[in-house]
This record gives C-alpha cells, structure tokens and sequence, in this order.
C-alpha cells in the first residue's frame, strides 16, 4: 500500500470518526424526514397525478419521495449514521475500557494539578497512622481505596461508578439493535390483512402491495362480530370479534375475543381488530297490520326485495342504518299502495308504535333485523420485534446512565514532611462536575475535622 | 363542573405570575420576584388538584368509563401546561434562578388560556384505539420530554438575547439593564443542556412506550405515519444538540439554535401535525 492510498484511507476513517458527521448527518435526517410528512406515502400514481403535474411527478418518482423512507439515499443517510456510530465507538471504546481496567493508582503532580479542587495540608501524626485513617475514612464515606507506594509516597486511589462510562457505548449499541431489528423483521416477517366474514373461515391472509396470499397453515374462523356504543350516543366503544383458530383438527382457541388493543396470537402470527363492514344485505321481520281490516301479517324482507302485501299492495326496504339520528336502528320503506301514489317513509325500531300516527293504509313496525358482518383483521409477523425491544430497553438503560450517572474518581498521595505528615487531596468526575463539587468539598471539610487538621 | 373553575383560576394566576416575572426583569425588585414564583407554585399546586378533579369527575359522569385526564386536545393542553410548571419547578429548587420564570411561565400560561378559551372541555369516554393502559405511559413520557424542552427553548431565547447584546457591546463586558437580571451566559447554557438531559431519555421513551403501544394494538412498531415521523424528527434534532455539546465550533449560540429549533419542531409534532396533516393520531385533535 502506498502513503498516498495510507492516508486516503487514515483520511476516510477520521471522516467516519468525525463528530461533525454526526451532528450534520443527524439534521439532515431530521430535514430529509419531513418529506414524507408533507407528500403522503406509499399512494398509486392515479392518486399523485391527481395533486402534482405530470412534471411534477416524474421529478418525486425519480428522487423517491412517494416511498422516501425506503428510498436509495434516506437508506445510504442511515447507513452512514450507522458507519459513524461504529467507527466512533472504535475509535474511543479502547480508551475508556484502559480508563476503567487499569485505573490511575498513583496521581503525580501533573495529574493533581488537572484537578479544581485540589486541596494540600499537614497533620501531626505518622505517614503510617494518616494512612490507616484516611483508608478507613475513605472507604466508609466514598469506596475502597487502592494503596500504593512509590519513592516513599503513599498513595490511596479510589473511584465509583466506573462502568457509568459506557452508558453511552451502551446507547449506540441499542440503536444498531433496533436497526437489526427491524431488518430482520423486514426479512422475515410480514404485514397483512384479512376480512372474514361472520360464520366463515380463512386459511390465507393478503399481504399489503402484493398479490400472492400466504398461507398461514392453520385456520382462523369468526364466529361472530359486534360493535357497541356508549349508551345514547353514537360514540363506539367496543368492536370485537369472537375468533377460533384450528389446526390440524385440533381446536386450539375458541371463541377467544379480540378487540382493539387486545390481539389474539398463534405460531407467531398476530390478529388485530383493525375494521368491519356488511357482509351481504340485512334481512329485516316486519309486523304489518292493514289499517282497514286490521288484519296482521309477519313479513321477511331483504333489502331491495318488495314484498306483497294483503289488500293488493307491495313495499320494500329502500335503505337501512343502524344508528338514525340517535334514534338506533331505522329502515326507509318504499310503499305502493293498492291505489294512489307510492310512499317512501322512515321506520325505526325503537318506537314501534310510531308508523299508526302516519295514517297509511298499512302500518309498519319493524321487529328485528339481522345483518351479517365481515372483520377486518390486520395480521402481522415479526420475528425481529423482540430485537427491537432489547435495542429499546437497551436505550433507556444506556441513556440514564449516561446522563444521569458518573465516573468519580479520588486520589491521595500521603508523604512525610520533616516530623509531619503532608497531605494532598483531589478527585474528578467525569460528568455533572457541580454535583461532584459539592459532594467532595464536604467530603474535604468532614475529612479534616477527623483528622483534627 | 368545579375542575373548570379551577382551571381558570390556575390560568389567571400563570398570567399574573408571568406579569410580575416580566416586571421583575425591569425593577429588579425582590418582592416581585418571590410573588411570581409564590404564584407559579400555587398554581401548580391548583392544577394538580384541579387535575386530580377531574380524574374523579370523569368517574362521576362516566361510571366505570372514567379515565385519567389525557385523552384529547383540551386535556393533553392542560396537562402540557402541568408538566411544563413541574420541570421549571426542579430547575427552581436547583439553580434559584429567578429570571428564567419570565420565559418558562408564558408557554404555561399561553397554554392554558388556549385551553380555557378555545378547546372542548367536555368530558368524553374513550374510543376502542385508547382504551389502553399505554395511553398513560405514552402521555405521561412524551409530554414530561415536551415539557424539559419547552424550559430549554425558553432558557435558549435568554441566551441569544444576552449573548447577541454581550457581542454588540463589542468590549465584552456583561450587559446592563434589563439583561443585567440574567443568569450569566454560562448558566444558562448549562440549565439548556441539563433540561434537555432531562428531556431527551423522556422523549426517548414516549417514542418506545407509543411503539409498543403501536405494536400492541396494530401489529406494526414502527408505520412512518407522520405523527412518528416528527417524534423522530424532534429526537434527531436534540440528538444532534448533545452531540454539538463535544464538538468545537458548535457550542454556544449554534446549540441555543438547536434548543429552539428542537422546540420549534416539538410543537408541530405535538400540534401540527394533527391541525396540518393526518395520520393515525388525528383523535387527539
């Protein structure tokens, strides 16, 4: 390798290396993300056409902003956050690791004089006696010291929270985690949906942006689907389907509610209630009492479906709702009289004395109806989601203790100064110096009193 | 209902407290000083009360429906304003400050006062979506994070404005007037920074436990909708701010910058993006 390829390369890493990469390429990030805030995602072209010019969107499709967050270069953005992470961390983990397995035992004045509150006094008393009180002193009130001694100084090391400094290794650790998780759910994990209608079964479920099912290879069925509202309003409170799920013959789950923020999971494969729908018309019984004679008749109808009725005339159910104004369930009848003009009226199911004060020939009461309804299920596979949730906790952890945790670290050199004994005494810590400012001045002051200085 | 009421005394009290902390900035006087921050701590404690109240008032009307107060527009506003009081009190008790109440009190108050004026109070049961328990975590987290940062970006603003005269006067020696009231330069960035410290892990954990929620309620962790996509935004933005804090050339006012631009960026992803664009957090509006 020539010098001139060595330092292109020694150029490269200190690139990698460089924290001003990180600042740039993290706002750059944070910029480049509003895109796809502002033009929405993942629509057909029909949908585009319809907000941009056709110049327009040739310009967005090339620079892949309809799918940006799976675009060529927000990917290369994350892999050179990713590269910068890494080659950070190389670049300073080995010294901190040296830092923390091999801490400074004994302090030279070089080290003392680093340090802001460094404090020097005599005492009368041997260098021997100072040093069996002030291991004691120290080890009761911050941590065990080290001794040593060199060229006739006696010195005491001792620091706390060593490992505080790589809460931030531990920070970055978590997001590459995060990012391997959610490769390997892309990888191997899939989202789809299926609607089941209430009764049937299904084998497959259809993967978003393809046309292939996949199999799930056991059965789902919906036994029954509702939805409930808060008393007197249209407000929703519950949507729930009753799933059971077979495999091979064998009934594994049965009957099991499933409802928002409550997902049914089997073989790794998880079901959401996501929407619901009519499945087919209603059927609806009618009482229908002819004003006239006051003959009564039970009557079932479908929707559309018009019906004889006894005198010569015929209605049928034009429309239906569940809920009518807060008046519940209500369905419009189109009703051909033996003779005159057709009407077209509303008749709800909560009041069914309501149609006598209309004063037609016939009187309707809706009894009950039954609609059949499909369950909208999302279905997910993702085996990279546990991944993804040690990277997270990893996170929290990491970034407490980087922020909230330190590195204090003590050092004592004890000598003898003519029939005394010198002391001097200072400590640092690596972060959230105040804090530690005012822990070791009363440290200082309680140290003295004990040692009568 | 009686919550209501106390909402409007709170509101009145963050107005006044802002009031004597602005005229504190030009008389210097003590008594002002410790009337402002009187009034700030009372109001905070009202509010927790009044809070707490309407906790049990949902209850009253709701039966078993009843929740804790943060599940829509109004009350996640009310409780912003909470939890902005709760951080500008820490910072208080730690560096005695005083000045920093005339930029920290007015988002409280400007919140409030949209609350009271502008929003639906009425207390409503919750759709099927938040009937989860990690609606209170994901709330609780985000808006303590939204909160530090609101403190930051209040503490920024002084920075700038002192810093900004500090370079006009040219000799460099501390500015006089209104700014002489000021925390030093290097107070002040150290409180930015230390809120951000604060609300960094928090925001971090809002975007985690509104992830997990996600994923427990829809089967995706992670969907770009842009409700996430600014949350993530605004944790690129304070990421990049901690790290300008090592890096030469981008302490000082380029960090401010990034306090601000962070909260400016908080904001819509709080407010914005639900009044802006749409996405699966539109109940909130």
């Amino acid at each position: 390798m020539s010098a001139k390829d060595r330092n292109a390369i020694t150029a490269l890493w200190d690139f990698f290396c460089s924290l001003k990469l990180t600042i740039i390429t993290l706002i750059l990030l944070a910029a480049t993300s509003i895109i796809g805030t502002v033009i929405q995602q993942g629509r057909t072209p029909q949908e585009y056409l319809q907000v941009y010019s056709e110049s327009t969107y040739r310009l967005f499709e090339t620079l892949g902003f309809f799918d940006m967050y799976h675009s060529w270069w927000f990917l290369a953005l994350l892999g050179i956050f990713s590269i910068n992470l890494i080659a950070c961390s190389i670049k300073r983990f080995p010294l901190v690791w040296r830092t923390v397995r091999n801490p400074v035992l004994i302090a030279d004045d070089t080290l003392f004089r680093t340090l802001s509150n460094m404090e020097e006094y005599l005492v009368k008393a041997s260098v021997a006696e100072v040093q069996g009180q002030l291991s004691t002193y120290v080890g009761q009130h911050f941590a065990a010291p080290v001794l040593s001694e060199k060229d006739g100084v006696v010195h005491l090391a001792a620091q706390k929270g060593a490992w505080a400094r790589f809460g931030v290794y531990v920070t970055h650790l978590s997001i590459l985690i995060i990012f391997i998780g959610a490769i390997v759910g892309s990888l191997w994990g899939y989202k789809a949906y299926v609607n089941i209608v209430e009764g049937t079964e299904a084998t497959q479920v259809y993967p978003r942006g393809a046309n292939e099912p996949i199999e799930l290879g056991f059965t789902v069925r919906c036994d029954a689907f509702s939805v409930s509202y808060y008393e007197g309003t249209g407000r929703p409170k519950e949507f729930k389907s009753l799933l059971t799920v077979t495999d091979g013959g064998r009934t594994i789950v049965e009957q099991r509610p499933v409802i928002v923020n409550d997902p049914l999971t089997y073989k790794g494969i998880t079901f959401y209630q996501s929407s619901f729908g009519p499945a087919g018309d209603p059927t609806f019984n009618f009482r229908v009492k002819v004003r006239a004679t006051g003959e009564t008749v039970d009557v079932a109808a479908r929707q559309g479906e018009r019906i004889a009725l006894p005198g010569g005339g015929s209605f049928r159910v034009a429309d239906f709702t569940e809920q009518f104004q807060n008046f519940g369930a209500a369905a419009r009848l189109e009703v051909a009289p033996p003779a005159g003009a057709p009407r077209s009226f509303v008749v709800l199911k909560a009041f069914p004395e309501f149609d006598v004060q209309r004063g037609g020939e016939y009187i309707f009461a809706l009894v009950d109806y039954k609609q059949r309804f499909f369950t909208g299920l999302q279905v997910a596979k993702d085996p990279g989601v546990w991944i993804v949730w040690l990277g997270c906790a990893l996170m929290v952890i990491g970034s407490m203790v980087a922020f909230f945790l330190s590195h204090r670290r003590m050092w004592i050199a004890i000598r003898p100064v003519g029939d005394k004994t010198g002391i001097k005494i200072g400590g640092s810590a690596h972060r959230n110096q105040p804090a530690f400012e005012i822990f070791f001045d009363e440290f200082k002051k309680n140290l003295k009193t004990e040692l009568k200085v | 209902m009686l919550s209501s009421q106390l909402f409007n005394i709170v509101t009145i009290g963050y107005f006044i407290s802002m009031v004597l902390f602005v005229v504190y900035l030009s008389t210097r006087s003590k008594a002002v000083v410790l009337g402002g921050t009187a009034l700030a701590y009372l109001g905070f404690l009202v509010q927790t009360v009044a809070i707490g109240l309407r906790w049990y008032e949902s209850y009253q009307m709701l039966g078993a429906d009843g929740r804790a107060p943060l599940s829509n527009l109004y009350e996640s506003v009310v409780f912003f304003a909470w939890t902005i009081l709760l951080i500008y009190i820490v910072i208080d008790l730690k560096y005695k400050q005083r000045a920093v109440g005339a930029f920290v009190i007015p988002f409280a108050f400007l919140a409030m006062a949209w609350a009271q004026l502008q929003l639906n109070d009425a207390i409503e049961p919750l759709v099927p979506a938040l009937q989860s328990n990690w609606l209170t975590y994901h709330v609780i987290t985000c808006f303590l994070g939204y909160a530090a940062f609101a403190v930051a970006c209040g503490v920024s603003i002084m920075y700038l404005i002192k810093s900004g005269k500090e370079e006009k006067n040219a000799s460099g020696s501390p500015a006089g007037g209104i700014l002489s009231a000021f925390p030093s330069t290097r107070i002040l960035d150290d409180i930015n920074y230390k809120s951000i410290m604060i609300g960094f892990p928090l925001l971090s954990l809002g975007i985690i436990t509104g992830a997990a929620w996600a994923n427990y309620a829809w089967g995706t962790y992670w969907s770009w909708d842009p409700k996430e996509t600014w949350s993530l935004i605004v944790w690129f933005i304070y990421a990049a701010f901690l790290h300008a804090r090592f890096t030469r050339g981008w302490v000082g006012k380029k960090a401010a910058w990034l306090s601000v631009i962070g909260f400016a960026a908080t904001i819509f992803c709080y407010l914005g993006v639900n009044l802006v664009l749409s996405g699966l957090h539109s109940y909130g509006g």
